[in-house]
């Protein structure tokens, strides 16, 4: 897709200078974190947000050590939406301002469980959509009203059509991905740019072992392009990026026949 | 499937062949990555056959292998904690390797202490099998840098080792080969450099006496390591290349690595390796050096690293796999067995593309089990024949012992129970540390012991 033309390439349009200022929902993610690595090499200011204070101790360590020039942290379950308006603004003061919202937390969830118990169901629903919704009213007012910033999310090539091996994870980012069309429609004019990231399988940390892994796309050059693409302000980023093509076939097969597949 | 921000454990998968450098011998285990410092020991839940903590996969035999049991895959964790400019000391987390960390400092104008001749082996395969590099002379092993690490037990104890707190614990982990618990983060000092040069110099020698000549006259160079034709006999016998550098001290931009891209594609042929062809080699290597003496200012990476270019490298010795032999033999026999051995060697007609001399210094190890002891080491690569290799390694390995050698756990996949226990006679004491969950296809071939979980 096209960057916006009536944006700047450049990040500091907040009218400063100086480092990033880059807060991260779901920083332990193995995407998350390369992604982060690539900014703390910049110099970036960063604020983690993540359930585990462990983990989220040694990534912070792990960004501070490789240059980030200031990293704060919350240890707050996502999930909880009524937390959200008091985390982000004490974010927004920790960073003195902000360039880049970046949402990278979700779940993938079980499906077979997802189809017997719907409470499992909502779960998956509420973490990959309900939150980000509620986090992304609350940044979205928030760049709006400066004119500026950078709201880069993580959706799915599964929320690109629903397939029986993992429709309920699908359908969220579906949501996911329709909810932030509808809300770039909104704040482009307002000089705010919506990402909507859509990666395929990604080889991390935690897929390492899996059957098959060595075919999933490297984590860093995942991040890499994710950097790029908020530095270029686009709208949409197919990771890697032959799963535009291969989307745009699997969307297009006609429902006749896609009912038949084993997918 | 995208990466989650999720709650469950790591999640165990099916059981896959996990292949050590030598691709010899290949058992299926269980994967299990640990990604966080709080993974083990609860990723091990309900699980059975014991378990071993695995890096990149570099050493050669079976010491990172474990037939149908869990290896916990460390990779994964490989943050860098802190780090201290003034005092030069990383804090890192395990699973980060050596390129990760020279990426890290190099730019910061820092070097690692001691360097095996790849830098694709993670920071806490480095300390399992307390490493040596081309600076042992001056430098001691790898482990004699680490001022700290912290040591986490099956039992779910944590236990900070350096030479002042857990001193057992640190002597035995320091070379232990990962069976003492798993170690989530280490401290390692780092030393200075303003170049990414190494001021070169190559010197050809012929025969044992004009290497042990080298030797003596470059105790104050800093690396020093000599590779040698182990193919050519009678007045060719024991010729080589004396390697030997310094960092360079001219100041000069501290660039970071370029990523490599030569990746060696398929199996070779079986017929690839045989004796002719590597006569060939070792005397297009010995030749390569035109002149009796070269000097240089070369980058560090092809100095220490001229195989990592070469991504699976091993993959020329063919689907067989490739064994490594390496003794270390005292001072007081050091020539007459370096000779010996050789000997054996050429008259096997077994072709070692990559023979490695080197003599050791007396920079003790905090090690309980440490390899490295002063006198020469000799390393030899060998594409495996059934027929032929195994016989011969006995034989070698033999020769070791009553030259009152040893050989390198890192490096074997043929040494017998009685040939290891000779060698290490502290194995029995060391086995006290032992974790009782953690065990290796090694361990259980040299020791007879069983995994206890």
């Amino acid at each position: 897709m096209s960057t916006s033309p009536a944006t700047s390439s450049s990040l500091q349009t907040a009218g400063h200078s100086g480092p990033k200022k880059i807060l991260v929902l779901g920083a332990t993610s193995g995407i998350a974190e390369a992604t982060c690595r690539i900014w703390a090499k910049q110099g970036a200011r960063l604020f983690l947000v993540a359930r585990n204070a462990d983990k989220l101790a040694a990534v912070a360590a792990d960004l501070k050590t490789r240059g980030a020039s200031y990293v704060d942290t919350a240890a707050v379950d996502l999930d909880d939406t009524a937390q959200h308006p008091a985390l982000l603004a004490h974010a927004v003061n920790s960073l003195t301002g902000m360039d880049v919202a970046y949402l990278a937390h979700g779940v993938l969830g079980d499906q077979p469980r997802a189809e017997q118990e719907f409470a499992h169901a909502a779960q998956i629903l509420h973490t990959n959509f309900v939150a980000p919704v509620s986090l992304l009213t609350w940044l979205s007012n928030y760049c709006v009203q400066r004119h500026a910033g950078v709201l880069a999310v993580i959706s799915s090539v599964a929320g690109d059509r629903g397939r029986k091996s993992n429709y309920l994870y699908g359908s969220s980012k579906a949501g996911l991905s329709a909810f932030l069309g509808g809300l770039r429609n909104r704040v482009d004019r307002e000089g705010v740019t919506v990402l909507t990231i859509k990666p395929g399988p990604v080889r991390t940390a935690m897929t390492s072992a899996m059957k098959g892994s060595e075919k999933f796309a490297d984590v860093n050059k995942v991040a890499q392009s994710i950097a790029a693409a908020i530095d270029k302000r686009k709208d949409t980023l197919y990771v890697p990026f032959q799963w535009q093509p291969i989307l745009f076939v699997i969307r297009n097969i006609p429902e006749r026949v896609f009912k038949k597949l084993n997918l | 499937m995208p990466e989650t921000n999720s709650v469950q454990a790591p999640t165990p998968t099916l059981e896959v062949p996990f292949e050590s450098w030598g691709r010899y011998p290949t058992y299926p285990a269980r994967m299990i990555p640990l990604n966080w410092q709080t993974d083990f020991p609860a990723a091990l839940a309900g699980l059975h056959n014991g378990a071993l903590p695995v890096g990149m996969g570099r050493s050669y035999g079976d010491v990172c292998l474990l037939k149908g049991g869990n290896l916990l895959l460390t990779t994964g964790m490989d943050r860098l904690l802190h780090f201290d400019t003034e005092t030069g000391i990383l804090t890192a987390e395990a699973g980060v390797t050596l390129a990760q960390i020279l990426d890290f400092a190099v730019p910061r104008g820092f070097f690692l202490p001691v360097t095996p001749g790849t830098k694709y082996v993670t920071l806490g395969g480095a300390i399992a099998n307390d490493i040596h590099g081309k600076n042992h002379h001056v430098a001691g092993t790898f482990g004699a840098h680490v001022t700290e690490f912290e040591l986490v037990r099956s039992d779910g104890s944590r236990r900070i080792c350096s030479p002042t707190e857990n001193l057992d614990f640190y002597a035995a982990t320091i070379g232990g080969l990962g069976l003492t618990g798993v170690i989530t983060w280490a401290k390692l000092r780092m030393k200075p450099i303003v170049s990414r040069g190494i001021d070169y110099e190559g010197i050809q020698f012929h025969g044992i006496d004009e290497f042990l000549d080298l030797t003596r006259q470059s105790e104050h160079i800093e690396y020093t390591v000599s590779w040698i034709d182990c193919a050519s006999t009678g007045k060719n016998f024991a010729r080589g290349v004396f390697m030997q550098g310094d960092h360079s001290k001219v100041p000069a931009e501290l660039k970071p690595s370029p990523e490599p891209k030569l990746v060696f594609p398929f199996d070779a042929p079986g017929f690839a390796l045989n004796h002719a062809t590597v006569s060939l080699f070792n005397t297009a290597f010995f030749h390569k050096q035109l002149k009796p003496r070269v000097v240089a200012l070369q980058d560090y990476e092809p100095f220490f690293y001229p195989l990592d270019k070469v991504l699976h490298w091993n993959r020329m010795y063919g689907k067989n796999g490739l064994l490594q032999f390496q003794y270390a033999i005292p001072w007081e026999s050091a020539r007459e067995g370096t000779i010996a051995i050789l000997q054996e060697v050429a008259k096997s007609g077994l072709a070692s593309f990559l023979a490695v001399l080197k003599a050791f210094g007396d920079v003790p190890s905090p090690g309980m089990m440490s390899f490295p002891q002063p006198g020469i080491t000799l390393a030899l690569d060998f594409p495996i024949k059934a027929d032929k290799s195994f016989p011969l390694f006995e034989r070698l390995a033999d020769m070791t012992r009553d030259f009152g050698g040893k050989l390198y756990p890192a490096k074997d996949a043929a040494m017998t129970a009685a040939q290891y226990q000779t060698f290490y006679p502290q194995w029995e004491q060391f086995a006290r540390y032992r974790d009782p969950m953690l065990t290796s296809s090694f361990w259980e071939r040299v020791t007879g012991d069983r995994p206890t979980l």
